[in-house]
């Protein structure tokens, strides 16, 4: 083989590759035809499902669940507005303000989430319980009434998700605002900007590949979630992807759940493409 | 507020502008700490109910200090299994996916070849699709192919969504790194072999450690893919999800608290490593120049 490989150099690439790319394309991509052609098959699980062009089962879907959709869309779309919120100033104190302890306050902002993702939402339902001391400090000063509850509320959910998917956020805002030349502050400084004005043309322009890639990596993942909507909601704040699990799972209706799936999927990339065309850059993607 | 006012009426002076400045710069400050004590608020819960002595079957009000679950953290029957398929996994899916993940991260850094989009997009695409489609659609191949779905299959599933977070990290420590090296070795007579073992290899074998690191965690942390894929085969983050339902345990408070432990452990241990490499080169390079 070493023989070989000197000979066809231009073969090395290939032989590196194949392995790797081979896994993805029999369990990522061959996958993503059966969930298609799964999706337009009829029949039930005594009988058996065969593939009929069952496109009915995509209008079905829609008709039935699409409060599911646009609530999940909208719990997503909250909970990432409020993760940059929070996270932004967090990665710019980091970038710029960490000093030589950079490493260690990313440390700190990653290590929450090495807590198994269900044992942190479980303690997410301790926090917010009826007798918790965040439900009597919001009776206590009247925000929350009496008989009022913070848990099995979309509250409850959206707070879920804002802080599980919270590291995808900080991550890629740190790293972009990292990157920016100190130089260029100066210079702004240099020009009689004022700490504000050079933020606004100097930084945050320089930070829209990190709020690009931060939003999108908390949006998507939060827009197929059912672990919050489950543990901190009942029924009414149930998600698209709650739907998907119990069909899949629970009542197997692989047909629809396959159905459900697939309109998950293109709705997200529709929102992403959406998102990319009214931020109007299409290097940020690269 | 108060003091941006306070500010506003006093004349332009230089101390005002300091004060200014100084409120600014620690209100951010204070902005990140509230952060951190928000990020670790869920943290202190979990360790703090591991303590707990719950009168019920939840163990979500504080009833009182024990360390009873910490003398006895697998006293709950099937969670010891449970967590040791979850390593087993981890370890496997870890040891596959870093290894096909690192070959392809040293094809797209170090060679020129056509269908490089191709591979960036399949490499991309995993980790933009939301885990409940990846899921389900492994378990339609698995359905259609009559593939009976557990230990095997979760392990599939791991090492898939392993690999592109294997090449995106080990690629990151590629980038950085000096090609000069390796045509030094390979003037000096070092085959193309040699000059990759000893080269090569040392030089991203931090970013490997990263790589591994990383997929080892998030494969013990998986629940989503898992869920879909694991038959009657049950993973820590499955025992969670099913105790949700009928009993949580303080157990799962304690097992909580030692993942933390050790992954913070891990994380210092390679930032300190890290940092001794660096500075150790720092020294050996004036020398031998």
């Amino acid at each position: 083989v070493g023989a070989l490989l000197h000979r066809r150099r231009w073969l090395t690439p290939y032989f590196l590759l194949a392995p790797g790319l081979a896994w993805l394309a029999v369990f990522f991509v061959v996958p993503m035809y059966y969930l298609a052609n799964t999706s337009l098959q009829t029949g039930s699980l005594e009988v058996g499902y065969t593939f009929s062009w069952a496109w009915h089962n995509y209008t079905d879907a829609i008709t039935t669940y699409h409060t599911q959709f646009v609530r999940s869309l909208e719990y997503a779309g909250i909970a990432t507005v409020i993760a940059l919120l929070v996270s932004y100033p967090l990665a710019y104190w980091i970038a710029f303000r960490g000093g030589r302890w950079k490493n260690l306050f990313l440390l700190l902002v990653i290590a929450p989430f090495f807590v198994t993702y269900l044992i942190r939402t479980l303690a997410w339902e301790t926090i917010l319980s009826d007798g918790g001391f965040v439900a009597s400090a919001l009776h206590h000063i009247h925000v929350l009434d009496s008989n009022g509850r913070l848990l099995a509320t979309s509250t409850a959910v959206i707070a879920g998700i804002t802080y599980n998917f919270l590291p995808f956020m900080v991550l890629p805002l740190y790293v972009s605002l990292e990157q920016v030349d100190e130089r260029l502050l100066d210079a702004a400084h240099d020009l009689y900007a004022s700490r504000i004005w050079s933020f606004l043309r100097v930084t945050l322009p320089l930070s829209l590949p990190g709020v690009f890639a931060g939003t999108l990596l908390t949006f998507i993942p939060a827009a197929g979630d059912f672990i919050n909507a489950q543990l901190l909601g009942t029924p009414s704040q149930y998600m698209i992807g709650n739907v998907i699990q119990s069909k899949f799972l629970a009542i197997t209706d692989y047909p629809q759940a396959a159905a459900l799936s697939f309109v998950l999927m293109a709705a997200i990339l529709a929102a992403v493409l959406v998102y990319a065309r009214l931020l109007g850059t299409e290097r940020l993607t690269g | 507020m108060t003091a941006a006012t306070v500010a506003a009426r006093l004349p332009h002076e230089h101390p005002m502008r300091r004060v200014l400045a100084f409120v600014r710069h620690n209100l951010l400050t204070a902005y990140a700490a509230l952060a951190l004590a928000y990020l670790f608020l869920p943290i202190a819960v979990v360790i703090l109910f591991s303590f707990n002595n719950p009168a019920g079957r939840f163990n979500f009000t504080w009833e009182g200090f024990t360390l009873k679950n910490w003398a006895d953290p697998f006293g709950v029957p099937g969670m010891q299994g449970a967590i040791l398929v979850s390593l087993e996994i981890a370890a496997l899916s870890c040891i596959f996916a870093t290894a096909l993940g690192t070959l392809i991260a040293l094809a797209l850094v170090r060679y020129q070849f056509r269908g490089r989009g191709v591979v960036n997009t399949l490499i991309f695409l995993p980790m933009t699709t939301p885990e409940i489609v990846l899921g389900s659609s492994l378990l339609t191949l698995f359905l259609n192919r009559n593939i009976a779905t557990g230990f095997g299959t979760i392990l599939i599933a791991h090492i898939m969504f392993n690999i592109s977070y294997v090449v995106v990290t080990v690629k990151a420590r590629l980038v950085g790194f000096d090609r000069h090296l390796e045509e030094a070795a390979m003037d000096l007579g070092a085959n193309e072999w040699t000059t990759f073992q000893k080269v090569t290899l040392p030089l991203i074998a931090p970013g490997i450690l990263a790589a591994g690191l990383l997929a080892f965690a998030l494969s013990i942390d998986d629940f989503v893919i898992t869920y879909f894929n694991a038959g009657a085969t049950v993973t820590f983050p499955l025992f969670v999800w099913g105790a949700a339902r009928v009993a949580v345990p303080p157990q799962i408070n304690v097992i909580g608290t030692l993942i933390f432990v050790i992954a913070v452990g891990g994380m210092i241990v390679n930032i300190v490593f890290q940092n001794r490499r660096a500075k150790a080169a720092a020294r050996a390079l004036p020398a031998e120049a």
